[in-house]
């Protein structure tokens, strides 16, 4: 079930961007503040309609889908973690089946188990801790088993053991087939942990391709006007910057 | 939600007889002279309409907290009371009072205009912030013109009327009202009870509730016919009675799981046994003239908004 944006453009924030993204496997959004990845996620979730262009599941219209159909393919997680009021746990990832008009328990604690969250089950909203919440909204994106999970900065403010749990998570959620989409500011992550980098520079794609090959420090001094280099090995690799870098 | 449901329509079920003997006279059915009469046609339809009313305030005010995702939020803020109160301001300056349903018709009219104003100026994006700004905005221009309406009266007596009517109470209040309120109030809270769902999406914010489906400007359209429906029928029949649907939210959360869904049914009965008990309560009180419903609530409902907030100062709300 490919997702796919053709000539999408959003005011001043997008501009003419075209891509496929094949499911099964992980593509990170990145770019500097501004770029328009937010926009970008939110255009691919069908949360924002573009000027001009299209966003299509399988060839079908996002734009056209009733909200329903669109809620039980696609699964978005913001970037703000708001929870209004003191609900448990369970009510939060439960919420997940609300596109099937259900509560099912069996998805619901599925998700509990895959994130290692189901002894929070009867806890409430505000007991939690920041990396407690955002493997609770992550469960309820689980909860309604979309094909396609698309997340807004989901390891914002989660600690670096946090964050690595959670970049397992979506690659077992990758493996059995779902598509994952994320927008993240760690370069490292994105080198690191996704198949695909998608690079945004004023609202315009700058660069699309395999990490190594879209995350050049040629690229990133560009983009982001950083001097740096990767250090380390394949699938473990750092950034170091600094104007003396590319020198050492 | 069922533990609240039980509570406070069991509490409803001991307060509603009682209500009935509760008044300046107290009633003994086997002594009092005309006691079935007085039952009949005085105490049954007025504790009725407190009930009624009260129900409409309550699930109103659970409805609009959840929707604003705040639990300062009251139906009063929104405009329809106000232009409710206009439309019967209206009734009571031209003199239409005296006609029978001219004056409650005139103030669900008054609804409805501050209803169709708040459709048509926030009903197309579905946005909360320029919903709460619209309701401001009604609110601030049916108030002015309620004044304008007091200040321009054409005789003292009108003036004297229109204040008393402002203050809302359920004095002198027969099956007429009953009749016409209750049928109105009772659509509205079917609306706000099938807007629950929608409402418990938007605990994880606005982006959250459209992704999981939820159609945001038709959830606001069922908020705005709900709470003008409940609302504009309450004042029409009873005047302005303030502070039940701020209150009455936070008397039933700690009962429930706290998912705006559950709170919509017992904030309904719990805001109806609040309105029964302040109004019997009001006629039991030994003063020269019967303290006006509106008046109590809202000296109940004040010091109650300020222990709230001071509450949220703190972190414990």
């Amino acid at each position: 079930m490919m997702l796919s944006a053709r000539n999408l453009t959003i005011g001043d924030r997008l501009s003419d961007i075209s891509l496929d993204l094949e499911p099964g496997s992980i593509t990170v959004i990145c770019g500097p503040n501004g770029a328009g990845k937010s926009t970008l996620l939110e255009a691919l979730s069908g949360l924002l309609l573009p000027d001009t262009g299209t966003v299509t599941l399988n060839s079908d219209l996002l734009a056209d889908m009733e909200g329903r159909t669109r809620a039980r393919l696609l699964g978005y997680l913001p970037q703000t973690h708001e929870i209004a009021w003191d609900v448990t746990v369970r009510s939060i990832v439960e919420l997940g089946r609300l596109p099937f008009g259900d509560r099912s328990a069996a998805p619901v604690d599925t998700a509990l188990e895959a994130l290692d969250i189901g002894q929070l089950a009867d806890r409430r909203a505000q007991s939690l801790s920041g990396g407690e919440t955002a493997r609770v909204l992550l469960a309820r994106v689980l909860a309604g088993e979309p094909r396609w999970i698309l997340a807004d900065e989901p390891l914002a403010a989660l600690d670096i053991a946090h964050q690595l749990a959670l970049l397992r998570h979506l690659r077992v959620a990758a493996s059995s087939g779902k598509g994952v989409v994320l927008v993240l500011h760690d370069l490292a992550h994105a080198m690191n942990h996704a198949d695909r980098v998608i690079v945004l520079d004023d609202g315009a794609k700058a660069a699309d391709g395999k990490p190594r090959d879209a995350l050049s420090p040629k690229l990133i001094e560009r983009v982001w006007g950083v001097p740096c280099r990767w250090i380390g090995e394949a699938g473990g690799q750092a950034l170091v910057t600094g104007p003396s870098v590319t020198q050492s | 939600m069922i533990r609240a449901t039980a509570i406070f329509g069991g509490l409803l079920a001991i307060a509603l007889p009682l209500s009935l003997l509760a008044g300046r006279v107290w009633l003994d059915p086997a002594t009092t002279p005309n006691a079935a009469l007085i039952l009949a046609e005085l105490r049954l339809p007025r504790a009725l309409l407190a009930i009624v009313v009260g129900a409409g305030l309550g699930a109103s005010g659970a409805a609009m907290q959840g929707y604003l995702r705040n639990p300062l939020a009251d139906p009063g803020l929104f405009g329809i009371a106000p232009g409710a109160a206009l439309g019967a301001v209206a009734a009571l300056w031209f003199g239409y009072a005296a006609a029978p349903f001219l004056l409650p018709t005139f103030a669900l009219l008054g609804a409805a205009g501050a209803m169709a104003l708040l459709a048509a100026i926030a009903g197309r994006t579905g946005g909360i912030a320029l919903f709460t700004l619209a309701g401001l905005m009604v609110a601030s221009l049916a108030g002015a013109l309620t004044a304008l309406a007091i200040s321009m009266a054409p005789n003292a007596f009108a003036m004297s009327e229109i204040v008393m009517w402002l203050n809302g109470a359920l004095t002198d209040r027969s099956w007429r009202e009953v009749w016409l309120a209750a049928p109105v109030v009772s659509v509205g809270v079917v609306l706000l009870w099938r807007a629950g769902r929608a409402l418990d999406a938007l605990t994880l914010g606005d982006a959250v509730a459209r992704s999981l489906g939820i159609d945001t400007s038709r959830l606001l359209w069922l908020l705005i016919m709900g709470v003008g429906l409940t609302v504009g029928a309450s004042v029409a029949v009873a005047g302005i009675i303030g502070f039940v649907g701020l209150i009455v939210p936070h008397l039933v959360r700690p009962l429930t799981d706290r998912r705006p869904s559950q709170l919509i049914v017992p904030s309904a009965l719990a805001g109806a046994l609040l309105v029964l008990v302040a109004d019997s309560a009001v006629r039991v009180l030994p003063l020269v003239t019967e303290l006006r419903l509106g008046i109590a609530l809202s000296l109940l409902g004040a010091p109650f908004f300020l222990w709230l907030l001071v509450r949220m100062r703190r972190g414990l709300a």
